[in-house]
């Protein structure tokens, strides 16, 4: 005999996501407001949240977007663990507020700029990039942020600056894989002047419209799409304006396989594998990898007369 | 139906295909992740060397309990090894590659990791085909020789994981120490000492 055990909760009663979400905001709301009163700043902006005034951006791919779960789920984040699935599961314990982030070096306007500030800085744009990975898979994703080159004029760079340096945070508290020296930490990435300063380079602060999760890079992190992604540094601590190339933490760990440039280009294998061709994420059939990873028309001047083999 | 189920054989026959009955599984339920095709190859991949491991530990367990018929088992555990890397080699030329013969040759020749690789499988080749009764007759002692290819074999299975990490060795570096200790467990000197211990052990018992 088959007895159907009634539910505990009838369905009627359970909140549509919709408006769990619309409470849940109205709450952060009342938080804002309450904060705000007290001492006039903005309270946790946790992944999953929207962000608001978000405009759409010309620099957007029209290709299928790599969805939100592989997105956040699938990618490489060593200060989480090296494998893919580990920064999904090991990065709750990264605190993204409070959080700075300190411009200096070789500027006029040093500074130590607060995480709400700077979302402050200038309007947000959706950008959907592809993002091609040294390993050879590909993804398509819309960042939300705004062009790096807006907070380096604020820095004003002197005649000295040559190279942007980016510091990732290192704390092997919040990031349990720096307790592993898999890469010497912390995680430094760089590029040169122009390069930082190119419309395409974007700060990014979220994605899919809502504020960065943890895994990805909370709260702030570098998105360079024509480079391999781990040029793209994550959860910036320090921007530093220097004279000489940053020595990067990948040109440490492997000066044979990782170049300064890293740029996306099929032409120049990894000593290891092949360049030529990717995996899209979500599609059965590898593709061509092309050239700048597709933004050629934007970045190719850059490199005139520049050997890309030599410089990879 | 009870004589088949008291055989050991039918259930080490059935425990070698679970990693394959959960690859299975996993596919139909989109439990392979974003990237199911890498899921597969590395999958099919450390079950290869899990299997060649475990082939190899038979002769050192022998010598250890005493228990001359675990050698029973030991042509099947190869044979599953060998069952495995052929999933692997086909996600290979299949899904990586999509039968393109000239990017094979091309990757085969061109990236140190793949060469090794894939002379391990060529070499598997002749051991799974002389794995008959017929095959170890017809050959004697030769037999043995050619089979002494599996040291190698493993070796080069370990090396093709090590080569293809981008930066954390700790997995390959894991194999290649259970490797090192079940080549250990072989050289003459061990192998008299292990005899002693364990026939003390069993007069003391």
């Amino acid at each position: 005999m088959l007895i159907l055990k009634p539910h505990d909760i009838p369905s009627s009663e359970i909140t549509p996501p919709e408006i769990y979400r619309e409470r849940r905001q109205f709450m952060q709301g009342m938080g804002v407001l309450a904060a705000g009163a007290a001492f006039g700043a903005i309270p946790d902006a946790h992944a999953g949240t929207k962000l608001d005034g978000v405009r759409a951006s010309d620099y957007t791919v029209a290709e299928d977007k790599t969805s939100y779960k592989d997105v956040t789920t699938y990618n490489n984040f060593y200060e989480f663990g090296t494998g893919k699935s580990d920064p999904a599961e090991n990065a709750g314990s990264l605190r993204a507020r409070p959080w700075t982030v300190a411009v200096e070096g070789a500027v006029k306007q040093a500074k130590t700029w607060d995480i709400d500030a700077l979302l402050k800085l200038a309007p947000l744009e959706e950008r959907v990039y592809r993002m091609r990975c040294v390993e050879g898979w590909s993804m398509v994703i819309p960042w939300v942020g705004f062009p790096l080159a807006e907070l380096l004029r604020r820095a004003e760079p002197t005649g000295n600056a040559k190279y942007v340096e980016f510091v990732t945070l290192n704390d092997p508290k919040q990031m349990p894989g720096q307790r592993s020296r898999v890469l010497d930490w912390p995680y430094v990435e760089g590029l040169r002047l122009d390069e930082a300063m190119h419309p395409l380079t974007l700060l990014a602060v979220g994605l899919y419209g809502e504020v960065l999760p943890n895994q990805n890079g909370a709260p702030i992190r570098l998105v360079v799409p024509w480079k391999y992604g781990f040029k793209s540094a994550k959860s910036i601590v320090k921007i530093r304006l220097v004279e000489k190339p940053p020595l990067t933490a990948w040109m440490k760990a492997a000066p044979a396989e990782y170049g300064f440039y890293s740029n996306v280009n099929p032409q120049v294998d990894h000593p290891r594998w092949s360049q030529a061709k990717e995996r899209r994420i979500g599609e059965f059939f590898k593709r061509d990898t092309l050239m700048f990873n597709g933004y050629g028309n934007q970045v190719a001047q850059l490199y005139r007369g520049m050997d890309l083999q030599r410089f990879f | 139906m009870g004589t088949v189920l008291r055989n050991p054989k039918v259930w080490l026959f059935g425990v070698c295909l679970l990693p394959l009955l959960r690859l299975i599984v996993l596919g139909g339920s989109g439990g392979l992740g974003a990237n199911p095709i890498e899921f597969i190859t590395r999958s099919t991949g450390t079950w290869t060397l899990v299997g060649l491991m475990v082939t190899l530990s038979v002769t050192p367990l022998r010598r250890l309990t005493g228990r001359a018929d675990l050698i029973r088992y030991r042509r099947m555990l190869g044979l599953f090894s060998f069952f495995y890397v052929c999933l692997h080699f086909i996600t290979y030329i299949w899904l990586d590659q999509f039968f393109d013969p000239a990017a094979i040759a091309k990757d085969i020749v061109k990236r140190p990791f793949i060469t090794v690789g894939f002379t391990a499988f060529v070499l598997l080749i002749p051991l799974a085909a002389t794995s008959t009764h017929a095959m170890m007759r017809r050959l004697g002692r030769r037999w043995l020789q050619l089979h002494r290819l599996v040291y190698a074999i493993a070796l080069l299975g370990v090396v093709h994981y090590l080569w293809l990490v981008k930066k954390d060795l700790t997995d390959p570096l894991i194999y290649g120490g259970v490797l090192v200790l079940l080549l250990a467990l072989r050289l003459s000197w061990v192998v008299g000492r292990l005899q002693a211990a364990r026939i003390r052990f069993a007069l003391a018992g």
